[in-house]
């Protein structure tokens, strides 16, 4: 559920006619005295962070002018950090005089399973505590999405608040237009606090808070989000390099979220690949309570291909200083584990694997998944295990403790160099991959593996040597489901004439860097 | 006897002709599905797997009678759409498996729900599985897998994880203790039959004896089923374990109803709150089936 800052919520409210202070976004100490400028001073300087609280560590400060502001912003602001969240961008506002605080918020209610108005005419602080010690004050009113809410509805509830008068007018004027934004956004939440009556008697937003819907977004651009998921902090490069993969493959899910970074190998941070969203909870479980700590939460699962797989993998593993890889799912997955088992041991090539790995691949095909993911990584300097259903994930994060225990990591593992590779005929996959074949080792292999293990069965023999039997169009659009045989199948068992590029955005550039 | 899916239920299945909605055809029929139609707007007179093909809900009606069942394997924003149409077509269950449902899609499915008097499972479910009768969605993934992997016998399992949903009714039957139905709730924040629908379906079915639930963090539903036990609506033995322990406040796991915010839908609350109402809370989940045989060999069915 990824949530908006500030001054996005309140874009979205002035667009649909509730008041806001005037102001806009800055991003540099001259923008804000621009703004100030613009606006008139004295003005508030807001950190626009996902906290609670900001007044409290000096996340809203005034300035009396232009000059104020500018230094303001530069020195208390921008690059700061307020409770471990850098501030990138600061609002900048004419100071309201607040006569009452109020609160107004459309959430959904998850349980009710329609939206909920909520509305005090207390505000200030939290609705929990406005309704232990307001109850008098709080109204709520579950609404009909597609009915929607009538202005004497709004009124009525505005006057069962206690407001009279014209405050009780345009209270109720917001409450319809913060409904319509918290509709036409198809918002998560939409919340008001402080819904604010001046001396001057005018209703004014003066904070915002709207929390979009992840599975939403895609039919919001106006939203502006860069990323429909939510971190409690700004995306890490790693978090973006993943979001991008999942953004642009709509098979299976894959979930990454960083949750430790900068840290040592005597953290003991694992890399943790679950699958399915029960079997990943209790995977991270299993590995704590063996003493790792972990360095990421990822999920894939839903039935990826092969090829999703292995870019979690790359992605996983480009956290540097993690002591191993532990991979383990709910135990008994509907997917057909050998298409994970290929992913993982094309990662795990490509890195030289040299941290060990223990995986628990249950679920349909895992004693094919079992034998791919162990023989195909044999000659690799770290030990891979893999086990099925009937190994409990418990016992799998065990073993991984003492294969690291056991591990020798002073030693350096230079990555052989790989066979030679002149591409004769090639085609594109569906996320922008290159599968090509050099020819002049197709000509000695006699298992023809790339045919005969292909999953989509989109590869034919010419004079020996394989081609698509379909168009390079239709491949190229998804009946190459990127199933990896005509690699891993065909470096282990064939001549090792075909290879697979699958692009990762940003990961070679963020390797480098942190390398 | 078992919940919501039985082997006489007329099913159709929306979306057949994509990816899923193809190969899980073939799981459901393999499994002795009675899936009677297919519906894909264009697709009109093809066949998949031997099922006739339809444009729309009402056409695949007209031709083979009143449906029960709706089975959608459409993209998420395309369910609502048509989830709504299976329930305008007559149609008593939808199981809607595909996730990224929208929210607000979410809730207008439940409207309509409502007004036609139906009911749905999930968004974002592996689906509904009666042992040895019929499946609804995809658990078990491949026909001979869930023949293989789940035993019939009188404990009704629900999960609001997918992989979980299999891998319990796999391994209490491994210790011998077979199941009715496995229900995978879905993993999404709202879902139209949460944990306590579930468990009141499983109490009124005569053959459950037991039920065995898998939580999670985050969301009320586990709650609710305690709420249930305490006030005697439910009074078959239940016996739980809750994922996401080790999550704090506000951590984020891939299934998005799973998450502690305000301070509610700890583990500890969760736990405390079944523990309170009579539920047996397991803290290992390797355990589960240990004490579900002892429930019921208390119960004297085993």
């Amino acid at each position: 559920m990824v949530r908006l800052y500030e001054y996005q919520g309140k874009g979205l409210l002035r667009r649909a006619g509730v008041k806001v202070p005037p102001g806009r976004a800055a991003r540099s100490a001259a923008e804000a005295t621009v703004i100030a400028r613009e606006i008139g001073a004295p003005v508030v300087l807001k950190a626009q962070v996902f906290i609670t609280g900001r007044a409290a560590v000096g996340g809203i400060k005034f300035a009396e002018n232009a000059m104020a502001a500018e230094r303001v912003a530069g020195r208390d602001f921008l690059g700061r950090t307020f409770r471990g969240q850098r501030c990138d961008v600061v609002l900048v506002e004419r100071k309201l005089n607040v006569a009452r605080e109020m609160y107004a918020a459309v959430v959904v209610d998850n349980d009710a399973r329609m939206p909920l108005l909520i509305f005090s005419s207390v505000g200030g602080t939290g609705v929990e505590e406005i309704a232990a010690n307001h109850p008098e004050a709080l109204v709520k009113r579950y609404l009909d999405a597609a009915r929607g809410l009538y202005g004497y509805e709004a009124r009525e509830l505005a006057r069962r608040a206690g407001l009279r008068g014209r405050e009780l007018v345009a209270v109720a004027d917001v409450l319809v237009k913060l409904w319509r934004v918290a509709r036409d956004a198809e918002a998560r939440a939409a919340e008001i606090n402080p819904l604010v009556v001046t001396d001057e008697g005018e209703v004014v937003a003066a904070d915002c808070r709207v929390t979009a819907d992840d599975y939403a977004v895609y039919r919001h651009p106006e939203l502006d989000v860069q990323v429909a998921r939510e971190f409690d902090r700004p995306p890490t490069e790693l978090d973006l390099i993943a979001y991008n993969v999942e953004k642009d493959d709509y098979r299976g899910t894959f979930y990454f979220v960083q949750l430790a970074e900068g840290f040592a190998p005597e953290d003991r941070c694992v890399a943790l690949h679950g699958a399915g969203g029960g079997g990943s909870m209790m995977s991270m479980d299993a590995a704590l309570a063996e003493g790792f700590k972990v360095a990421n939460f990822c999920d894939t699962s839903g039935n990826p291909p092969a090829s999703k797989v292995y870019r979690a993998a790359c992605i996983l593993l480009a956290q540097k200083n993690v002591v191993g890889y532990f991979g383990s799912g709910s135990g008994v997955a509907s997917q057909e584990q050998f298409h994970s088992a290929r992913g993982l041991v094309k990662a795990f090539r490509e890195v030289w694997l040299d941290v060990p790995c223990v995986e628990r691949l249950g679920g349909n095909q895992e004693e094919r998944a079992i034998r791919i993911l162990t023989e195909y990584t044999k000659d690799l300097p770290a030990p891979v295990e893999c086990y099925g259903k009937d190994t409990p994930a418990r016992h799998c994060a065990r073993r991984l403790r003492e294969l690291v225990d056991g591990y020798d990591y002073g030693v350096r593992h230079e990555k052989p160099p790989g066979l030679p590779h002149n591409s004769s005929y090639s085609f594109r996959t569906v996320t922008g991959g290159t599968v090509s074949y050099d020819y002049a080792r197709c000509e000695g292999c006699d298992s023809k593996v790339c045919v005969a293990d292909c999953v989509p069965q989109i590869l034919k023999l010419e004079d020996g040597r394989p081609a698509l039997n379909i168009g390079a169009e239709e491949a190229a659009r998804g009946r190459c489901t990127e199933c990896l045989a005509c690699e891993v199948e065909c470096r282990a068992r064939g001549n090792g004439g075909g290879r697979i590029t699958l692009p990762i955005a940003g990961l070679h550039e963020y390797l480098k860097k942190t390398r | 006897m078992s919940i919501l899916v039985s082997k006489e239920d007329k099913v159709l299945v929306a979306g057949i002709t994509g990816r899923e909605g193809r190969a899980r055809t073939r799981l459901m029929k393999g499994y002795g599905t009675n899936v009677v139609a297919g519906v894909s707007p264009g697709h009109g007179g093809e066949e998949v797997e031997g099922v006739p093909v339809f444009d729309t809900v009402a056409a695949a009606v007209e031709a083979v009678g009143e449906v029960y069942a709706a089975v959608v394997f459409v993209p998420g924003p395309a369910v609502k759409e048509a989830a709504v149409e299976a329930f305008a077509g007559g149609v008593k269950l939808a199981v809607l498996v595909p996730d990224r449902v929208p929210i607000w899609d979410a809730m207008a499915i439940d409207a309509a729900a409502r007004e036609h008097g139906a009911r749905y499972v999930g968004p974002n479910t592996l689906g509904v599985l009666s042992v040895d009768k019929a499946v609804l969605g995809m658990v078990g993934g491949r026909a001979e897998s869930a023949r293989e992997w789940f035993k019939p016998g009188p404990v009704g399992i629900s999960s609001r994880s997918g992989g979980i949903t299999s891998s319990l009714a796999y391994y209490l039957g491994r210790a011998g203790v077979g199941a009715t139905t496995l229900v995978h709730v879905g993993g999404d924040p709202i879902v139209g039959t949460p944990h306590q629908d579930a468990v009141r379906l499983f109490q009124e079915d005569a053959d459950t004896k037991a039920v065995v639930m898998f939580g999670e963090i985050g969301g009320s539903q586990e709650e609710k089923v305690a709420e249930l036990i305490a006030e005697g609506v439910v009074t078959k033995p239940v016996v739980a374990f809750i994922g996401g322990k080790a999550a704090t406040e506000g951590t984020r796991f891939s299934h998005a109803g799973a998450i502690v915010e305000g301070g509610r839908g700890t583990y500890e609350g969760k736990v405390g709150a079944l523990r309170e109402a009579g539920a047996i809370v397991v803290d290992d989940y390797d355990k589960v089936a240990e004490y579900t045989l002892g429930v019921l060999k208390d119960l004297g069915e085993v």
